[in-house]
């Protein structure tokens, strides 16, 4: 009986060993699971080709550049090889994600400021920007102090008007004068 | 009466703006005369000194494991100038000419051979070098610096300088042929 209550003990010791034999793992598994599964997955999307810019994109950077070769012809309409070359150079830069400032310094970098259609505000360069303006005003100015002048009441007439006065104030002396001797 | 008619104020621009009027107008009479000046003086011609520049040279071209030309380094020998681009067809025509006359002239070492590649989009100018099997020493003109030392009213335009780096020669055009180059060389070779 004994044997028999100890056989069944030890059964009960082994199987809770083998419960926890196979729990263990069980439970790691389902640990490591739980972690993995609350990390953050990367989402990974099938790549798409960047799209090739628009002849509206290209044009819009090229109307401001002017390829030195034709001169005052600007690059968006320019029909010779040279500013073709240029404007597929803008596009395979746009589609490689340049913005319009990185193109443009590019080209000045590689071709001068005369490529641009405004001249940066440096150096001498400030004349043509301060020097329109300040002419006009200096202009206006002038004609306006002229009109003022011309338009104003009796300012000329008052001028010539002094002038015939002291004129006739010699006569009407001289006249006197003369008058005095005869009497 | 005379007396008030003398002491009337007399109205006017004032002393002090009329100088800043004229000195202005006078400055930018300057300005306008320096750049006409500058831009009517053509290219520059034989006899003329040419000034010291620098430019870089792609990269498979350099000159003597150089990636810069520095004319002042090539004092004592003649320098070959050549102003081309790969949209430019006549410079197709003289491309293999000159590529010739490098290999005819780069053994002796009192030759140097420089092209300048003007206006132009670097892969489209590297076509054009394979294209022609050009192995002389060849870079883009940065800012177009160099022609606009050269005052070049095209391409291509080459410029031949003696050792004293007083300029002796401008092909305007292209060459017609490798003895045209030649004809040229020799006589500033003695």
């Amino acid at each position: 009986m004994e044997d028999a209550m100890s056989k069944m003990q030890n059964s009960k010791t082994q199987g809770r060993k083998t419960q926890n034999a196979i729990a263990l793992p069980i439970l790691l598994a389902l640990t490591c699971g739980l972690v993995l599964a609350s990390q953050p997955y990367q989402k990974v999307f099938a790549q798409q080709p960047v799209p090739t810019p628009s002849d509206d994109q290209v044009n819009q950077i090229a109307h401001q550049l002017y390829c030195p070769v034709c001169e005052d012809t600007p690059l968006d309409v320019c029909p010779t090889e040279a500013c073709r070359q240029w404007r597929d150079l803008i596009r395979q830069q746009l589609s490689q994600g340049w913005t319009e400032q990185q193109i443009k310094q590019y080209f000045v970098q590689q071709y001068g400021v005369r490529v641009l259609d405004e001249p940066p505000q440096t150096g001498l360069n400030w004349l043509i920007y301060i020097l329109p303006p300040v002419i006009i005003l200096a202009g206006a100015f002038i004609l306006f102090r002229a009109l003022r002048m011309w338009t104003k009441p009796g300012s000329a007439s008052a001028a010539s008007g002094s002038k015939d006065e002291t004129v006739k104030d010699e006569y009407v002396a001289r006249f006197e004068e003369e008058l005095k001797k005869r009497k | 009466m005379n007396e008030s008619t003398l002491s009337t104020p007399r109205r006017g621009v004032p002393l002090w703006a009329q100088i800043i009027i004229w000195v202005s107008l006078l400055a930018l009479l300057g300005i306008v005369a320096v750049e006409l000046n500058r831009s009517q003086q053509g290219q520059v011609g034989r006899g003329d000194k040419i000034s010291n520049f620098t430019m870089p040279l792609f990269s498979g071209y350099e000159l003597n494991g150089q990636n810069q030309f520095n004319l002042a380094d090539y004092h004592g020998k003649v320098v070959m100038v050549n102003f081309w681009a790969s949209w430019c067809k006549p410079c197709e025509q003289e491309a293999a000419d000159l590529e010739q006359a490098w290999q005819f002239y780069r053994s002796d070492g009192r030759v140097v051979f420089v092209g300048v590649d003007y206006v132009d989009t670097e892969p489209k100018a590297r076509a054009y070098l394979a294209k022609f099997s050009i192995t002389f020493p060849n870079g883009p003109d940065l800012g177009t610096r160099v022609s606009q030392l050269f005052r070049i009213k095209g391409v291509p335009e080459t410029y031949f300088i003696d050792p004293q780096g007083i300029l002796q020669y401008a092909q305007i055009g292209p060459f017609s042929s490798v003895d045209d180059i030649k004809s040229i060389i020799n006589p500033l070779l003695k």
